[in-house]
């Protein structure tokens, strides 16, 4: 067989479940990526290779089971985890110098359901600190480039993970998405990433930023590895309050249920679709995938939401209350970074919390407590959550006459590193179309739809859709993905591979 | 509505951070470009709306009170800056 990082994750199971491929080969490929492309990508902030190699050794010591795809449907397939998911004995910085040296005692949710399907953790990788930021430029420890164009924005803040999945550094990643962080850097990478409806997926082990709009998710090549990895994170976990107690669908296998799509209305909102600020190289290629929804039986309704322009200041505004509230625990007490010179109590808190946290995260922190602080609370937060509830109800009623909605993930392609980092509002408004969607708590799949004319660069194509029916949203963004021409290698690695 | 300079300085003590003077400046002018941004939601009458603040529909679960043990003391204490083996040390409280 050709190199195994060429293959997709569900090819690689079925080839490692069959013994035509060793798991230790199939890490190698994964790690022989890594130190090509590492030094021009940097997704990683901590590489396991010698667990990731010793379980893989173990695991071939053993060899496949018969049953493996049935009882392991991961069995040695090599994934990279977003580091705001909690790792035992890993270390879990989450993009920030305040969790620099934060060795996890435990396994977030997520994660334990991936090791006991026989995945292999390859690593941690990049993020925004704290999971605020739209680039990966506001990690403390580096900037992530876009496998595509090497001086360009992976997106953000699951932006390690896209572009670890783009270069082909491991199968699949797990990604994070409180306001678009999987969506975005999925679009910019040209990967697919799938968000879940609020408490399908347990959020145990997942650093908070804002508890009522993150969700952990699957970042792919692939719709069908999505399905597969969706499949294997979701369902009930008592030990997350907010996770439904909802049985989980076979996705993998309910895709070959719906072979076009004849019968389904596809709302196309005119918030989502206006000329303003849409790139050409976006609205040419998302308007492409809708003709071809059309000719496989699609119609196209035309709903409204149009709470949409409220939709960044309510969720900067919940967001950052949350965050404010959520952050208060880095103390310097019991983990993370201490501040060495204080004179008192307090002084080591405020000193620990200056130091250990980057100018974003001070930022959102000092804003939520504003808005929170007496006085301003009803002006600010419950404003905020009133403005939620009308554009939840917005969605509610455009499903009443679509089955999905579709609109472009992002209103351009990748930006230029350093281009926006001057300027936080303007970065806030680059994820007006992933944004409302958190705030509802529904679901939704970023498809790469083909690369830009002019920009050469990948363009996402957004499925939104009611609550719990991420079945749904996979089923069409299939059936789209087996029509649409699969995307080639990176652009920006190609001279650089192994 | 715009925000001070002074009302920034005392949001920094309110949230445990220490911001030398050029930060809380830039900070108030930033914030008066986001807070501004922010004013947006007024044009909007919610008036009777009842806050949405968690997309949650489901009733909380309830499970029995039993103690386990999770972790050990070690594993606890295993990243805290300063501990004695046995707690977390903090710098003196009482003068």
């Amino acid at each position: 067989m050709s190199e195994p990082y060429l293959y997709t994750m569900t090819e690689i199971r079925r080839r490692l479940a069959g013994g035509e491929v060793r798991v230790e080969d199939v890490v190698r490929s994964c790690l022989a990526r890594m130190d090509a492309l590492e030094p021009s990508i940097r997704a990683f902030l901590t590489r396991a290779d010698e667990e990731a190699l010793s379980q893989a050794r173990e695991m071939d010591h053993v060899g496949p089971t018969p049953d493996s795809l049935a009882t392991k449907p991961l069995w040695g397939v090599p994934l990279a985890l977003k580091d705001v998911l909690t790792t035992r004995g890993m270390r879990t910085t989450c993009g920030s110098r305040m969790l620099a040296d934060f060795t996890p005692c435990f396994d977030a949710e997520a994660v334990t359901r991936l090791r006991e399907a026989g995945a292999v953790i390859l690593g941690k990788v990049n993020m925004d600190e704290f999971a605020m930021g739209s680039s990966t430029e506001n990690s403390a420890f580096h900037p992530t480039a876009n496998p595509w164009k090497l001086d360009a924005v992976p997106g953000g803040s699951s932006g390690g993970s896209a572009a670890a999945v783009a270069a082909r550094m491991g199968f699949a990643a797990l990604g994070t998405d409180t306001g678009g962080s999987i969506r975005q850097p999925a679009a910019f990478c040209g990967v697919v990433g799938l968000k879940p409806s609020y408490g399908r997926v347990s959020r145990y082990g997942l650093v908070a930023y804002a508890s009522s709009l993150d969700q952990i998710g699957p970042m792919t090549l692939t719709v069908e590895d999505a399905a597969l990895l969706l499949r294997v994170i979701a369902g009930h976990d008592p030990k997350d309050s907010t996770c439904a107690n909802l049985p989980v669908p076979d996705y993998p296998a309910l895709l070959a249920e719906r072979p076009d799509l004849s019968g389904l209305r596809i709302g196309m909102p005119k918030e989502f679709w206006g000329e303003d600020g849409l790139e050409p190289d976006v609205a040419e290629r998302c308007k492409q995938a809708m003709t071809l929804a059309e000719e496989l039986g699609a119609t196209c309704v035309p709903v409204a939401l149009p709470h949409t322009p409220y939709a960044v200041a309510a969720y900067y505004i919940v967001a950052s209350a949350e965050a404010s509230s959520n952050l208060a625990r880095f103390d310097g007490v019991r983990y993370g970074y201490r501040d060495k010179e204080t004179r008192d109590l307090i002084d080591m808190y405020r000193n620990s919390r200056s130091k250990g946290f980057g100018e974003e995260v001070q930022r959102r922190i000092m804003l939520g407590t504003y808005v929170l602080s007496s006085g301003y609370y009803d002006a600010y937060y419950k404003k905020a959550a009133q403005v939620r509830r009308l554009i939840q109800r917005d969605f509610l009623e455009a499903f009443e006459q679509c089955d999905v909605i579709c609109g472009p993930v992002t209103p351009t392609t990748a930006f230029g590193l350093g281009e926006k980092a001057a300027d936080p509002l303007q970065m806030y408004l680059s994820d007006i179309f992933t944004i409302s969607l958190n705030l509802a708590g529904l679901p939704g799949l970023s498809l790469p739809v083909g690369l830009g004319e002019r920009s050469g660069l990948p363009v996402g194509l957004q499925i939104l859709g009611p609550a719990f029916r991420e079945d749904l949203l996979l089923q069409v963004g299939h059936v789209l993905e087996q029509r649409l021409p699969r995307l080639p290698l990176p652009a920006g690695i190609a001279r650089k591979a192994p | 509505m715009s925000i001070s300079v002074d009302e920034v300085a005392k949001v920094a003590g309110l949230a445990k951070l220490n911001l030398k003077p050029k930060k809380v400046e830039q900070f108030a002018a930033q914030f008066n470009n986001i807070l501004g941004y922010m004013q947006k939601l007024n044009e909007l009458d919610t008036s009777g709306v009842e806050p949405l603040y968690s997309p949650v529909t489901h009733e909380t679960m309830f499970r029995e009170d039993e103690v386990r043990m999770e972790y050990s003391r070690e594993e606890l204490l295993g990243n805290a800056p300063e501990t004695d083996g046995s707690y977390f040390i903090v710098p003196r409280i009482i003068g």
